[in-house]
């Protein structure tokens, strides 16, 4: 990757980090796993896949689907980004009169499908990775799932299956910031060793750090990983990421901020300097 | 034609549509070699293959999808809800062994709620055939419409021949006024003897295959509860959620008072052979006969 490209993601990461601070207030929203996966999102759109709201009625564009729903705020602040989305529908967000809430809806030019219901997108997904398939098309389809999702059931069960019918045009993108709603993912059902238990299941696996977009370029590329496999990439992120305060913690998965807490986030995304936060914390919803 | 003729005969005119099953092949064990291009086989898996027929409709396919009625309703309702009824899809839900046809599997695969937990779906129609030749006669119906639809697999043999499925239309035998039956499924054929065994009596009975009870026929239901002295409403279904709760619903909106008996299950039925489950459970068309006449004089 040029440095020229990557200063300018590095550069669109920050601003998508901006519209999630600024919809961390009046209501909340997920603060935390939005913030671990921004730079994937932005990265799969920008680099990776060949889909915008222009393309969607094509059948041969890319599909991507956020499975793990309730980090919307890294998505739709993408998609400003992308010029899909106006920056002041944001401000729109848990207000009735549009459709922005804590996860994702398909009135929203880009997104896919809706989600919200962990272990979801994986086999929707894999519909239309098989869709493509019997076609003859060579779509490329990302799910991006959360680590805390693998713990439902209905995800192996999607990989046994998409392993089963050789879905190498879909790629299962895990969001490893090593948390799940309350508490960390070791702690309570452990998934380590993660990359082994993928490849039980028949995919083709790669580890990398999902902050570092020159990494993900040489993981995501070429593609598919190995011919007839499911592809996987475990992107180690962390929670909160860009915001010293909220960095790994427990306790700031979903947050409801004040506005000076938020213009306080807002300074210390470029600062790194700590803001003092008085909001409570909330750590279950 | 069978159901395989039918469901080959369409996807043969349009390959958008497609079989699925979670490993519950009955209904066309000669299908799959026949349309490989159209037929998945997820195993056993019934979240996977409801989500895996989301994303298939989302590229324009129908997926007809196929697992015994419990496990498809139940197993993976959240997913008939959350992928197809919130995104409104038109996939196609075919239950097999529903009601009392799941003779002696035992209570794990009871379908008896399965008629009131598709009709919660919002956008889900529910088709409940009287037998085969009801259930052939609405199938190209059923498949096309552009909703998502439930359908109770229905295969047993017919005693009547059907008119063509008009969705939230009734099918009406007679106009008596003393006895209106209304009816879905499987216990139409009981129901149809004990109409017999009634008139035998001298009384005037209509019997009515509701056919579709989501969309119920509401002028069907509202005249018969007008016309009729006594309405039977009678399903091989719980008594919550089914057709009785459907037409109390309907008569309440309507602020209509009629004479309405439920004849439904309260429980799980004793599984065993499917004459003798009727018999023990008081659902042969004589102890159905039997019931109205002591409700009716």
């Amino acid at each position: 990757m040029t440095n020229k490209k990557l200063t300018k993601l590095q550069n669109q990461a920050l601003k998508v980090r901006e519209h999630i601070i600024k919809m961390s207030g009046n209501g909340g929203c997920f603060i935390g796993a939005s913030l671990s996966c921004a730079d994937l999102i932005l990265y799969i759109y920008k680099e990776f896949l060949n889909v915008t709201p222009e393309n969607f009625k094509d059948s041969k564009r890319d599909y991507f689907f956020l499975s793990k729903g309730h980090d919307v705020p890294a998505l739709y602040g993408t998609y400003v980004e992308l010029g899909w989305l106006e920056e002041d529908r944001l401000k729109n967000h848990l207000r009735t009169n549009d459709t922005i809430y804590w996860h994702p809806n398909r009135n929203i030019p880009g997104v896919e499908f809706h989600s919200g219901s962990l272990g979801h997108n994986l086999s929707v997904a894999m519909g239309v990775a098989m869709d493509c398939k019997l076609r003859k098309q060579k779509n490329k389809i990302v799910v991006v799932v959360g680590d805390g999702e693998l713990n439902e059931g209905s995800m192996w069960e999607g990989l046994l299956v998409a392993s089963a019918y050789k879905l190498d045009n879909l790629i299962v993108v895990v969001d490893r910031n090593q948390f799940q709603a309350n508490m960390p993912t070791e702690e309570l059902i452990p998934l380590n060793p993660l990359k082994k238990k993928f490849e039980a299941f028949g995919c083709s696996v790669k580890k990398i750090d999902g902050h570092n977009f020159d990494e993900m370029d040489k993981a995501f590329k070429p593609f598919p990983f190995d011919k007839d496999k499911v592809s996987v990439v475990i992107a180690e992120t962390v929670r909160g990421k860009g915001l010293p305060s909220i960095e790994k913690r427990a306790d700031r998965w979903f947050a409801n901020f004040q506005q000076e807490e938020i213009e306080g986030l807002l300074k210390e995304l470029h600062s790194k300097k700590k803001t003092k936060l008085t909001s409570e914390t909330i750590v279950a919803r | 034609m069978t159901y395989a003729d039918i469901v080959l005969e369409l996807i043969n005119e349009e390959d958008r549509y497609m079989i699925m099953t979670s490993e519950n092949r009955a209904a066309f064990r000669a299908l799959p070699p026949l349309i490989p291009q159209n037929f998945i086989d997820t195993g056993i898996t019934e979240q996977t293959m409801i989500g895996m027929a989301a994303g298939l409709a989302l590229r324009g396919r129908v997926p007809v999808v196929h697992a015994l009625a419990t496990f498809l309703t139940m197993r993976a309702f959240e997913f008939i809800r959350t992928d197809v009824g919130i995104a409104n899809l038109p996939v196609k839900l075919v239950g097999a062994v529903p009601g009392f046809l799941s003779d002696g599997n035992g209570p794990t695969h009871q379908a008896i709620e399965d008629v009131s937990i598709m009709r919660g779906i919002p956008p889900m129609n529910v088709f409940c055939p009287a037998d085969e030749n009801d259930m052939l006669k609405g199938l190209k119906t059923m498949i096309t419409y552009p909703s998502p639809f439930y359908m109770r697999y229905n295969p047993t043999k017919a005693f009547v021949e059907h008119s063509p499925l008009e969705i939230g239309k009734a099918e009406t035998f007679g106009d008596g006024t003393d006895i209106a039956i209304l009816v879905y499924g499987f216990l139409f054929g009981e129901a149809f003897k004990t109409k017999q065994m009634l008139e035998e009596q001298g009384k005037s009975v209509r019997l009515i295959n509701i056919r579709t009870p989501k969309p119920i026929d509401e002028e069907a239901v509202i005249k018969a509860a007008t016309e009729c002295k006594l309405v039977v409403t009678l399903e091989d279904h719980l008594i919550t959620g089914g057709l009785y709760t459907i037409v109390s619903e309907l008569l309440l909106s309507k602020r209509i008072s009629a004479n309405v008996v439920p004849i439904a299950l309260k429980t799980w039925f004793r599984p065993g052979l499917l004459n003798e489950v009727l018999e023990y459970e008081g659902f042969t068309a004589e102890q159905i006969y039997s019931r109205i006449l002591g409700v009716s004089s």
